[in-house]
């Protein structure tokens, strides 16, 4: 009994302190409609910083604890709602992820930076005192805990209710154009939202320190663990919230004493709030089709199908040379870039065509992967069948959130990377625990490919057929179709696509993509395991197919050999890889914004480089937003493609309601 | 007259490549209430917007009590004394009448001050303080929203479809509160595509159409003079 | 039986009565005009038609069947199309390719038969907007774009069509034509509902006129009869004084051929 008890005074802890970065999250997303998937990374860092005034500096720890909380993180809070995510809220939420993401990702570089892997601890609030409850002892770390998250929710409803600025910050979630003429500056109600919300990632990233241990990821994946919680409150409910996280820190904790130490239920307690995340998302209602949100994205320019083959042959013959005369080294990097140049071109389908995020890209690929191993059919046969087992498990993933739309659809995803990372990879029945499994090489009717070189170019064969089977598909009855689904979903709903379908149907196609990438993966290496996939390297992977271009084959092939040098370049220096991360994290938060990518800028060629570079830099300014009107000069006629930054779309002001005297979207080309 | 407390020239604005605003020209005198009148389509929501700040112009100029306001931001604008009731929802349904009002107070007049100006002219707000904003009636919204100009002491009222989808016993009183905020000294520029409510409380009016004003004088001259425009279709 | 029955439908936002039981009814072969004062409910009614807003409670039946809960598409499928008072044309299509997708759509995805270009060409003819083919939807004017957005409805054979302030953004020569394209579809059975601003069109076009003010029917009938109904002109115009001295604050009801028209008096309550 009495350790029942002590389970239930261990789950509110944790519960409290997820409640406190959960409700940070729940405001800063009602108050700008910016989801922030860094948020836990937020915390990550805060923590860090706390650690290093506290310890490394030996500052008092009050006074350490008063820096992070009200100095440090309403700064970084604030700068980050001026500069980064200014207007995002009205940007496509595939827009407002990938910038998030950039900063999630960006983040954990900065924290490798700045603080280097070495054993680091951080004490608990007054660890010799604790009080006795019956049979069970509190500590004061845990009292504190739990007192904090009181205190949280008493000032924010204080806050909220009580002062002219937090009524103006509910005000502004309805409508922050009314709360203009009224004097009112929803910027700065934004600027404040974003404060106090990292604060109080930076709050719950302290109290969980002293538990979790000083980590990059551990503390920064918490964050899953704060979604669960504010899903529950439907991300707009701050009781709820508070409810969700108690009742997860409970089940957490009871999943944790109680499951058996023996097979999969036990790993079950590492994906308890993953699995919460999927129940909470299922009981979600039906989403309502949005009317009067229509924008025109631009794109990428379609290659012609000559040139495209032309281009897909000279690939091809330039995989050959190098699969002659490169060392095994070489090839075997030229075969991850072709993987990854696969699985970002199934990012293409989904994100550049589909405009749904996916955060668990290269899961996919390592469901593909171990379908492959494990069937041990190394040829044509087993290569579709694996590729059709990533397709079907892609579909199963979105078909929970068949109702949902965009942010659910990239959150679940999010989980089931979780799940399968910690879950189903791990298990006996997958790779094992850090185990791995052999695979063969392809062998393609009947001739097996052994060599290196040979394999290497065979996949490079595949990257060039799947890319010439998107183009085709772009161009086709699907292609058409899912850009009209992008464009408005409302409008194909009442010309009478059952959309639901077609959304599970391009997300298994896509996972499909990288599960062949995943299959053909497992054939070069020979040997594959969990540690090739893990769910982290999902969210690098989807910012430099961002970075370079998700709209376009070339950006895919273009980023997936960025995304196979980062290692090499990272490996003569250790130092490095951490600063990599922050540069595409980062770029990705300026990039995020125009899914076209550098592919868009080698597309335009020499002299429109020059005159792209100037509003390029322009556009990184702080005011973005506010040069929403102005036109790009560079309007090339005919290819229907023109160069305007997305983000100029997307911020012009849509006149309201019934505005007759024009249409809500005329204004979309210079 | 003095210097006009709004002074517009030659405006103009657009959506993407469609202009909407084709050099409008017009000055509100200091303490008059003007009706600015015209079919659906004619431009009047837009200039409503441009002059709020809502919307950039694409040339010409706005002039506020004598100073350049063009491009300055709603909410510069709104301190500045510029009291905006838009058409259709401008409260803030989830909040309760009394946190509409406490916001009221950016505009420069305490929240105190607000509250006691807006209940002894709408008693029925006091009895609903507590209600949310959207649970109320058209009229009520209207009331509440009316509640600003009233009590904030606006050097100029822009009134956008007052009358928008409420009943006309309503908009009666709506338009009575009108009249008395225009007794009280304010400058009121009232857009209205149906004329004669209108009418009933201005000192003077203008037509737009097309873009563009096209008449400008006594309410009765515009009404005799301006039937077919006012009362023309959509443009 | 009607090709369309809403019947004591409600709507509420938050606390707010955007449709107080509200039943009308479109016939086939008809055009029926639903009009009424900015904000009477009119676009939110077509939204619980075309099944983009489920109702508080009330009963919408189509083409013999209740169709309250049927998905978007399955209403389409039946026979339902719409156009929206904000455009919703895909902006980063061209105008060909608009129209291509709803044929695609319409003919299913396996597009056994293929839409040929003449089919594209035929609709955009039919509602006259050729010229713009090969234009980027989002760079048309609005009025194209409306008769864009009837061109992809018209692609699926609909038997109903929800016109969501189709005029708006024509010229007076366009929306002449419109008009009669409208009588042309309604001839050949096709039944149209329509929200418009423009009187001088409905009263040309309109067999029959449902008027909606504060979510609730007020009144229903010829147009003949609507013009001269005290309460409609009492919501339409949003007055309530004396003056009745000249006949018409309502846009464009005097139209040439009914040049006897007088508005009785509206009651003055004051």
């Amino acid at each position: 009994m009495s350790s029942f008890i002590s389970f239930t005074i261990f789950g509110l802890v944790s519960g409290a302190a997820y409640a406190i970065a959960a409700s940070g999250l729940v405001l800063t997303y009602t108050t700008t409609r910016v989801f922030n998937i860094a948020h836990g990374a937020f915390g990550m860092v805060l923590a860090f910083v706390f650690w290093d005034f506290s310890e490394r500096q030996g500052l008092p720890l009050w006074f350490s604890l008063v820096l992070v909380l009200l100095v440090v993180a309403p700064a970084a809070g604030w700068f980050v709602s001026r500069f980064v995510t200014k207007g995002l809220g009205e940007a496509p939420v595939s827009s407002s992820l990938v910038v998030t993401v950039g900063l999630f990702v960006g983040l954990i570089g900065l924290a490798q930076q700045i603080w280097p892997p070495e054993a680091r601890f951080v004490p608990p609030f007054f660890p010799e005192t604790s009080f006795q409850l019956g049979d069970t002892f509190v500590t004061a770390h845990q009292l504190i805990t739990i007192l904090s998250s009181i205190v949280v929710a008493v000032l924010l409803y204080v806050l909220l209710n009580r002062t002219r600025i937090g009524t103006a910050m509910r005000a502004s979630v309805d409508n922050p154009e009314l709360l203009k003429l009224f004097g009112g500056r929803p910027e700065r109600v934004a600027s404040l939202s974003w404060a106090i919300g990292i604060s109080l990632a930076g709050l719950g990233g302290v109290l969980l320190v002293s538990v979790v241990g000083l980590d990059y990821y551990a503390l920064t994946l918490l964050v899953i663990n704060a979604y669960a919680a504010a899903m529950l409150g439907r991300l707009k409910s701050l009781p709820l919230t508070f409810v969700g996280a108690m009742g997860l820190g409970l089940l957490t904790s009871y999943a944790s004493a109680y499951l058996p130490t023996e097979g999969l239920l036990n790993s079950v307690r590492n994906v308890v709030p993953a699995l919460f995340l999927f129940a909470v998302i299922i009981i979600l209602p039906q989403a309502q089709l949005r009317i009067g949100q229509v924008k025109g994205i631009v794109s990428a320019p379609l290659p012609s199908l000559g040139k495209a083959v032309g281009w897909g042959l000279g690939l091809l013959a330039f995989v050959g040379l190098l699969a002659g005369s490169s060392s095994q080294a070489n090839l075997l990097l030229v075969g991850t870039a072709a993987t990854y140049a696969i699985v970002m071109l199934s990012l293409v389908l989904l994100t550049g065509y589909g405009g749904h995020v996916s955060l668990a890209q290269l899961t996919f690929a390592g469901v593909g992967a171990l379908a492959y191993a494990k069937l041990e059919q190394p040829n044509l046969y087993g290569l579709v069948l694996s590729a059709l087992i990533a397709a079907a498990v892609g579909g199963l993933v979105a078909l929970p959130v068949l109702r949902l739309t965009g942010l659910y659809l990239a959150l679940s995803t999010l989980a089931f990377a979780s799940i399968m990372d910690k879950m189903i990879f791990q298990a006996d029945f997958a790779f094992g625990f850090n185990g791995t499994l052999p695979a063969g090489r392809l062998s393609i009717l009947g001739n097996a490919i052994t060599s290196t070189g040979g394999y290497v170019f065979a996949m490079s064969v595949f990257l060039v057929l799947v890319a010439w089977g998107l183009l085709l598909l772009r161009r086709g009855v699907l292609g058409r179709m899912l850009i009209a689904m992008r464009d408005s979903p409302a409008a194909c709903g009442t010309l009478g696509l059952d959309m639901r379908w077609f959304r599970v149907g391009l997300f298994g196609m896509s996972a499909g993509i990288a599960g062949l990438a995943g299959a053909l993966f497992a054939g070069l290496r020979g040997t594959i395991g969990s540690a090739d996939f893990q769910s982290f390297n999902s969210l690098p992977l989807l910012l430099l197919a961002v970075v370079f271009g998700v709209t376009s084959v070339t950006g895919a092939v273009l980023g997936g050999t960025g995304l196979m040098l980062l290692p090499v370049l990272s490996s003569g220096d250790p130092q490095l890889g951490g600063l990599l991360f922050a540069l595409i994290g980062f770029g990705a938060v300026f990039a995020g914004r125009d899914p076209n990518g550098l592919a868009n800028l080698i597309f335009r060629g020499g002299h429109l480089i020059e005159s792209r570079v100037a509003p390029q830099v322009m556009s990184r300014l702080p005011d973005l937003p506010g040069r929403g009107r102005r036109r790009a000069d560079g309007d090339s006629p005919g290819d229907g493609s023109v160069e305007v930054p997305l983000s100029q779309l997307t911020h012009e002001p849509v006149p309201a309601g019934n505005e007759k005297e024009v249409g809500a979207h005329v204004a979309a080309r210079g | 007259m003095s210097v006009p407390i709004l002074e517009v020239i030659d405006l103009t604005a657009a959506y993407g490549r469609i202009e909407v605003l084709r050099g409008v020209n017009l000055a509100v005198p200091k303490g008059a209430v003007m009706a600015l009148l015209g079919p659906n389509g004619a431009g009047k929501s837009t200039l409503t917007k441009v002059i709020c700040g809502q919307k950039k112009a694409t040339g010409g100029d706005i002039h506020l009590g004598g100073v350049n306001v063009r491009n300055a931001s709603p909410e510069e604008l709104a301190r500045l004394g510029l009291c905006t009731v838009p058409e259709g929802r401008s409260v803030f349904p989830n909040l309760t009448v009394q946190e509409n009002l406490t916001l009221m107070s950016y505009a420069g007049v305490p929240a105190e001050a607000v509250l006691e100006t807006a209940f002894s002219y709408f008693p029925r707000l006091l009895e609903r303080r507590g209600q949310l904003a959207g649970t109320m009636s058209g009229g009520e919204q209207q009331m509440l929203a009316m509640s600003r100009a009233l009590a904030s002491d606006p050097a100029l009222l822009l009134l956008d479809e007052l009358s928008m989808g409420l009943a006309p016993l309503i908009v009666d009183e709506l338009y009575d509160t009108v009249a008395q905020i225009a007794a009280s000294g304010v400058s009121i520029l009232c857009i209205e595509q149906f004329a004669r409510t209108a009418l009933r409380v201005s000192d003077y009016a203008a037509v737009m159409s097309g873009g563009r004003v096209v008449a400008t004088g006594e309410p009765d001259e515009i009404m005799e003079t301006m039937q077919d425009v006012i009362l023309g279709g959509a443009a | 039986m009607s090709l369309l029955e809403v019947d004591d439908v409600v709507v509420q936002f938050g606390g707010v009565t955007a449709v107080n039981h509200a039943s009308f009814v479109a016939e086939a072969g008809r055009i029926t005009g639903l009009i009424g004062p900015n904000g009477a409910g009119k676009t939110t009614c077509f939204n619980v038609i075309s099944g983009l807003q489920k109702p508080t409670r009330g009963k919408v039946r189509f083409d013999g069947k209740t169709v309250t809960n049927m998905p978007v598409h399955r209403r389409s499928k039946r026979g339902m199309g719409r156009t929206f008072q904000r455009l919703e044309a895909f902006g980063s299509l061209t105008v060909r390719e608009n129209v291509r997708v709803a044929l695609d759509i319409h003919r299913g995805l396996l597009g056994l038969v293929k839409p040929g270009a003449a089919d594209i060409d035929a609709l955009l003819e039919r509602v006259g907007i050729s010229a713009y083919a090969g234009e980027r939807a989002d760079s048309i004017p609005t009025g194209t774009a409306r008769l864009l957005e009837l061109a992809r409805c018209l692609a699926g054979e609909p038997k109903l069509l929800l016109l969501d302030e189709p005029s708006s953004g024509l010229d007076e020569s366009e929306t002449d034509a419109f008009g009669d394209l409208l009588k042309e579809l309604a001839a050949s059975g096709c039944g149209i509902l329509m929200v418009e601003h423009d009187m001088d069109l409905v009263m040309a076009v309109c067999d029959e006129i449902h008027v909606l003010d504060f979510g609730s029917v007020i009144a229903s009938g010829l147009p003949a009869m609507i013009r001269n109904d005290p309460k409609v002109q009492k919501a339409y115009l949003g007055y309530s004084d004396e003056a009745p001295d000249e006949s018409a604050a309502l846009a464009g009801m005097h139209d040439s051929t009914h040049d006897t028209t007088v508005l009785p008096v509206v009651g003055a309550h004051s």
